[in-house]
């Protein structure tokens, strides 16, 4: 960079240049991670405009296809009718990511919204009510950090069968509130007696200002990072129940179109567009999440900044 | 040591008890708010293999009564916390009428065996390549293949050992596609049995490992980097110590102590995960057995493993919670 003095102002460019340097959100992790998402929610979007949705309903193709360029091994080459290959019940593999792929984010999303609602109140309510409710809660929220919600969950599916997305979504709700309670928690704790929360307090701002208004702003990297980790456990225990042959079973989900693969062994008939393909879109899937999240630590800790 | 209050030990204790106790009414509270009555699967399965069944009526009261569900809640809600206690799930409804312990018994080593094995290796590499991530002397290659290698991070097991699977055992053959030990190798302690084990289990093992070293190495680059610039850093490397020395005695020892906490915390995602890996890789542990229960909706032995397994987690939790102080006198015990 080139070196300024007092004396010079800086040109407009090179002014320009130095504000994208300093601005902390113009994180090149944040903006790969934000943009591998943004990709598939367009694929869900554009892909149900431009591509039929109808095609992943069971027979609407022919079974087993391969995808463009590849051979099956009966002999069949890939067609554009069927650009990614069908699986064993003629299902457009396509149709199939452009429909489940938003589901997967959708089940993370709702889940850890939830999530984070129940933590935001719960955090704020332990950090300035104190006293017994925070017993209570702290204590709920240790316990409920060790229980692994795909257990949970496997329980209560195979007792009540069938759920919806939503559903799906509201139950893996219930197990991650805790990392946020914490947080919150922690941060109101020991801002309660930082200078400007004194200050706003003299000043006779109410609590509820105090909390929404003064607090929660410092918060918003820390909880947006929360709400990315969330939102990755989320997709993570959907996918799993999902596999298990759990989850909902008539809507496609990505999950379920992996577990539908191994059970009619397309491993070992190397039918691998079938499973293959959903997976390789989950990883970009978590790969996207990580980006922002390792984004976000940079964004709020420029110590981590430096490599 | 012998530093631990005992105030910081009862309440870890009570914490753990109460985990285990809000997961086992859990386990047991959601089966029953469900319309699915396990004497009915089970009459429905005899029906399904041999047409039909004489008496069936009686047969259904003679399994409700033998399942205890004649009780009132709160009697049936005793003897469960009781039964549970012991170990006692009761029998299988798939394969009755063998006990559901019994089952979980000849899964449990399989599943703690995959899983010690692949956690230690993962917590080793991990921590290890993080550090070295962070220091200045370490070759240039390591800085620039790690955090390459770190993208891994955030995909589950279950996907890493789809891939792997279908890599190393359905196209190459390096390794066997299934199972925990051979099929003609006898179980017992002969070195052909252990050498089958090894050979089975090395690709659920990797599929852990490759996926979970990078959140440990991440962790730890945040870490060293705060310790890279500390007081005793600095001067122990004035004191012209070696580097090498530097690093394990001075920058890792200091920076490794929260990733343990961090590992407490894991653990269940780590145990959750590799149920999964077992299912996919039909590994003779827990997660085969959980599969093969929900496929035939064999709900004691559903209850049984959950149980183990969140037993298992809050046990491993409420270790490192009790060994965290031990290696880290810098930690102050709230006894709260």
């Amino acid at each position: 960079m080139a070196e300024i003095t007092t004396e010079e102002q800086p040109t407009r460019a090179e002014a320009r240049r130095m504000r994208r340097f300093d601005n902390p959100w113009r994180n090149p992790k944040l903006i790969w991670g934000a943009g591998l998402l943004l990709g598939i929610v367009a694929l869900g979007l554009i892909g149900r405009v431009l591509w039929d949705p109808d095609l992943v309903f069971t027979g609407s193709s022919m079974l087993r296809l391969p995808p463009v360029g590849f051979e099956n091994m009966r002999g069949q080459a890939g067609t554009l009718a069927n650009p990614l290959g069908t699986d064993g019940a003629g299902r457009d593999v396509l149709a199939l990511l452009i429909i489940g792929a938003p589901n997967s984010l959708f089940v993370g999303v709702l889940a850890s919204l939830i999530g984070m609602s129940i933590g935001i109140f719960l955090g704020f309510t332990a950090g300035f009510v104190g006293g017994r409710v925070d017993d209570v809660i702290r204590v709920l929220s240790d316990v409920m950090i060790t229980i692994p919600p795909l257990l949970i969950l496997v329980v209560f599916q195979s007792a009540f069968g069938d759920v919806s997305l939503t559903m799906m979504a509201v139950l893996i709700a219930g197990f991650v509130w805790q990392s946020p309670t914490r947080l919150i928690r922690a941060q109101v704790l020991s801002m309660r007696e930082a200078g400007y929360v004194q200050m706003a307090r003299l000043s006779g701002a109410s609590t509820m200002h105090i909390m929404f208004r003064e607090m929660l702003p410092n918060l918003v990297p820390y909880l947006f990072g929360s709400f990315i980790a969330n939102v990755t456990t989320s997709i993570v225990t959907a996918v799993g129940l999902e596999v298990l042959g759990l989850g909902p079973q008539r809507v496609p989900t990505l999950g379920r179109t992996i577990y539908e693969a191994i059970n009619a062994g397309a491993l070992i008939q190397n039918l691998w567009w079938w499973w293959a393909i959903p997976t390789l879109l989950l990883a970009v899937m978590f790969i996207g999440l990580l980006l922002i999240n390792l984004g976000l630590d940079e964004v709020s800790n420029p110590r981590l900044r430096k490599l | 040591m012998g530093r631990i209050p005992r105030a910081y030990i009862f309440n870890r204790l009570v914490t753990l008890l109460l985990t285990v106790w809000i997961a086992a009414t859990l386990i047991w509270i959601i089966p029953r708010l469900s319309p699915v009555d396990p004497a009915e699967i089970m009459l429905g399965r005899m029906t399904a293999g041999a047409g039909t069944v004489a008496n069936s009526e009686a047969i259904l009261a003679t399994l409700q009564e033998r399942f205890g569900l004649n009780d009132p809640m709160i009697v049936q809600y005793v003897k469960y916390l009781r039964n549970v206690v012991q170990f006692d799930f009761g029998l299988s409804t798939a394969s009755f009428p063998t006990p559901v312990a019994t089952m979980i018994g000849n899964a449990l080593p399989w599943t703690v065996g995959l899983m010690l094995v692949s956690i230690v290796i993962t917590f080793i590499i991990g921590n290890l390549l993080g550090a070295l991530m962070v220091w200045d002397h370490s070759p240039k290659l390591v800085r620039v293949a790690i955090p390459a290698a770190m993208v891994f991070t955030s995909i589950p097991p279950i996907l890493s050992g789809l891939l792997l699977m279908w890599i190393f055992a359905a196209n190459m053959q390096w390794f066997p596609l299934t199972g925990a030990y051979g099929l003609f190798v006898e179980p017992g302690w002969t070195w052909a049995f252990v050498q089958s084990v090894i050979y089975h289990g090395f690709l659920p093992a990797l599929s852990i490992v490759v996926v979970s070293f990078g959140f440990w190495a991440l962790g730890m680059r945040g870490l060293m980097i705060t310790v890279q610039g500390e007081d005793y850093t600095k001067l122990a490397e004035a004191k012209g110590l070696r580097p090498r020395y530097i690093l394990y005695r001075y920058m890792i020892r200091n920076a490794i102590l929260p990733q343990i906490t961090a590992f407490a915390l894991k653990i269940g995602l780590l145990i959750a995960g590799q149920v999964l890996v077992e299912r996919i890789f039909a590994y003779n542990g827990m997660g085969k057995l959980l599969y093969d229960a929900i496929l035939d909706q064999d709900f004691p032995v559903i209850q049984g493993v959950s149980y183990v397994i969140i037993l298992m987690t809050a046990l491993s939790v409420f270790l490192v919670d009790l060994i965290y102080p031990l290696i880290d006198p810098r930690i102050r015990h709230e006894a709260r």
